[in-house]
């Protein structure tokens, strides 16, 4: 499942350099995460990044997206070969 | 963990602080040392204090924030390009203002670094006492260090007069430190609250360090050990460190000692201890839970304990991070994006340097004046205490009582009158009448002066203050600050001698959130 961020965001920006697959930007109010980037930062780190350093903790599963840990290690392995 | 509940247990009486700091501070005072001393020495340049370098006095002699005496002339800016934060402190409540910090919240105007470079050139051209622009937050300036180092670059090419500062927590700071290097940034101020994990979880609810979200001791750990690390490289290659402490009653005032220990043997060259301000509205854990900040007199008692040290620093006014103007005063809404925008900005180099020669010949008749007030003095003095000034800058009295947004504390005695603080109030005059209401919370603020000098003060006002024991006094309009509070000293020295009046003790202040920073 990727992650996505809730209206709680404070656009305080710290998610974005964290991210290991640049699935994070500036969306028109506040941060977006593509989800067609985002692995739960599975292939890189044990946690998503983006959820532990958020300060107001916005960022929970997009239910929209789910996605089995296979799925997601497959979709890691597609973007580390782009 | 409460951080209210363990507080009776580790704390220790400002009496007892106040003793072992001064005994700590005497051996200190060896000769001639370049890190300090608690200034019995004297081998600083002539117009610098005792107990600082040459080198360094003339790298901050213009600094506001740094040198007392040249807050009265030049102006600091903030811009805030760096909202993100990789830790939480318990008195920061991320989406609004952090008075501790001296950060804007996020909700406030966020700029990109072209933006924040254009901003600085119009109000350096507009305000030619502009010397130095920091970098503050919102969060932590190398949290996200691209935007601050873009910034400073850009700068650097455009305004090269002017100087850079930057305020960090120190946890991503030693990897930083080339970099910081680089772009010729000379002034850091690193925001070190304790040195002791067990104090630290207290403060620190978490990290985020190595990818890694690290809570209690173990936050605390890394984090006094990443900034202490960064001090050390910052001193190693010659950039100046400032340290800023936050005091907390019942968690670190009795630690701040070690904490000012600590960072002097690590050369900082500069020790800001500033107030907890924590109330239940600004909705920081420590403002939800109880945790209170300390009283005037809790904080000069730390201050006076620490001043043997590092070198203290006592008129840190904990601006906002997207403040413009001389210390005290806040000019930032005629700088907001949209006006900057349509301005047409033309940078004037040798303007500015004309200004700022002028400002030096006004600061060493300042110099002078307090040179001879001091030679004047009579040195069998006995009485200290404290007086409210209110002044608009040119370190002069020039301020009418009724348009003071803030007070500067001085203390006197025979001999000197040494810069101690400042007290933010409410304005008392509002549309050209007196506030009857605010009255009170102004004497609260300056309640344990003796007296306060002004340029001019209304009949009401000046009723009510002599009802609460200070005397308003406007006899010294427009004269320096020093020379004027020694003249008044003198005088009440006189009245005393003529048995008109009697010596009593004051009693203590509240310190206060002031306009600055009130929640965006
Ligand atoms: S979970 Fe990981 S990959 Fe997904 S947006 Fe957050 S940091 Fe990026
Ligand atoms: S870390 Fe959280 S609050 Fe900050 S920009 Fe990202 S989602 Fe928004
Ligand atoms: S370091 Fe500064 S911005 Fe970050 S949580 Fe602490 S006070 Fe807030």
């Amino acid at each position: 499942m990727a992650l996505k961020i809730t209206h709680e965001c404070i656009n305080c920006d710290v998610c974005e350099p964290v991210c290991p697959n640049h699935a994070i930007s500036q969306g028109v109010e506040i941060y977006e995460i593509d989800p067609d980037l985002c692995t739960e930062c599975v292939g890189h780190f044990d946690k998503p990044q983006c959820q532990l350093i958020c300060p107001v903790s916005c960022i929970p599963l997009d239910p929209e997206h789910e996605e089995t840990p296979a799925q997601l290690l497959d979709k890691y392995r597609r973007l580390i070969r782009l | 963990m409460s951080a209210s509940a363990k507080s009776s247990s580790t704390y220790i009486s400002l009496d007892s602080l106040l003793k072992s700091g001064r005994a700590q501070s005497e051996p200190s005072s060896s000769g001639c040392s370049s890190s300090g001393g608690s200034g019995k020495s004297s081998c600083g340049s002539a117009a610098g204090p005792d107990d600082m370098p040459a080198h360094i006095w003339e790298k901050v002699k213009n600094h506001p924030c740094y040198s007392e005496e040249a807050h009265h002339h030049y102006a600091r800016m903030h811009v805030a390009v760096a909202p993100a934060c990789n830790i939480q402190c318990n008195y920061c409540n991320r989406k609004y203002d952090c008075s501790n910090e001296s950060r804007p919240g996020v909700v406030s105007q966020k700029l990109t670094p072209e933006q924040a470079v254009k901003k600085v050139l119009a109000v350096a051209s507009a305000i030619p006492q502009m010397t130095v622009l920091g970098i503050a937050g919102p969060g932590d300036a190398l949290a996200n260090p691209a935007k601050t180092f873009k910034t400073f670059q850009l700068l650097q090419e455009q305004a090269p007069d002017i100087k850079l500062c930057l305020s960090t927590n120190g946890l991503a700071l030693p990897e930083m430190v080339d970099e910081i290097a680089k772009y010729n940034v000379d002034h850091v101020t690193i925001t070190i609250n304790m040195i002791d994990p067990e104090v630290g979880e207290r403060i620190y609810p978490w990290i985020f360090y190595q990818h890694k979200r690290w809570t209690g001791r173990d936050a605390a750990k890394i984090l006094t050990e990443r900034q202490l690390e960064g001090l050390e490289k910052l001193s190693a290659k010659g950039i100046l460190t400032k340290i800023n402490s936050v005091l907390i009653p019942g968690v670190n005032d009795e630690h701040l000692l070690e904490v000012n220990r600590a960072v002097k043997a690590r050369g900082a060259f500069l020790h800001n201890i500033m107030p907890l301000i924590s109330e239940a509205e600004h909705g920081t854990y420590f403002g939800l839970n109880g945790q209170r900040g300390p009283s005037a007199q809790e904080l000069k008692a730390v201050q006076d304990a620490c001043a043997g040290g590092a070198n203290l620093m006592r008129h840190c006014r904990q601006c906002r991070a997207d403040a413009v103007g001389l210390l005290g005063e806040d000019r930032s809404d005629e700088f907001t994006l949209d006006k900057i925008e349509q301005m047409e900005v033309v940078y004037d180099l040798d303007k500015r340097r004309e200004y700022q020669q002028s400002v030096e010949r006004e600061r060493q008749a300042q110099h002078a004046a307090k040179l001879e007030a001091v030679a004047a003095a009579p040195a069998d003095e006995d009485i200290k205490l404290l007086l409210a000034v209110a002044t608009q800058g040119q370190g002069r009295v020039n301020q009418h009582f009724g348009h003071a947004t803030e007070f500067q504390i001085y203390e006197v005695s025979g001999r000197e009158a040494v810069f101690v603080g400042h007290r933010r109030v409410d304005l008392y005059c509002q549309g050209g009448y007196g506030e009857d209401e605010q009255l009170p919370s102004i004497v609260n603020a300056i309640n344990d002066c003796h007296a306060v000098l002004v340029a001019k003060i209304g009949a009401c006002p000046r009723d009510e203050l002599l009802a609460a024991g200070i005397e308003p006094v406007d006899a010294y309009a427009h004269e320096f600050i020093e020379k004027a509070a020694l003249s008044w000293f003198a005088d009440y020295r006189a009245r005393i001698a003529r048995g008109e009046i009697s010596h009593q003790p004051r009693g203590d202040a509240r310190i206060r959130q002031g306009a600055y920073t009130a929640a965006a």
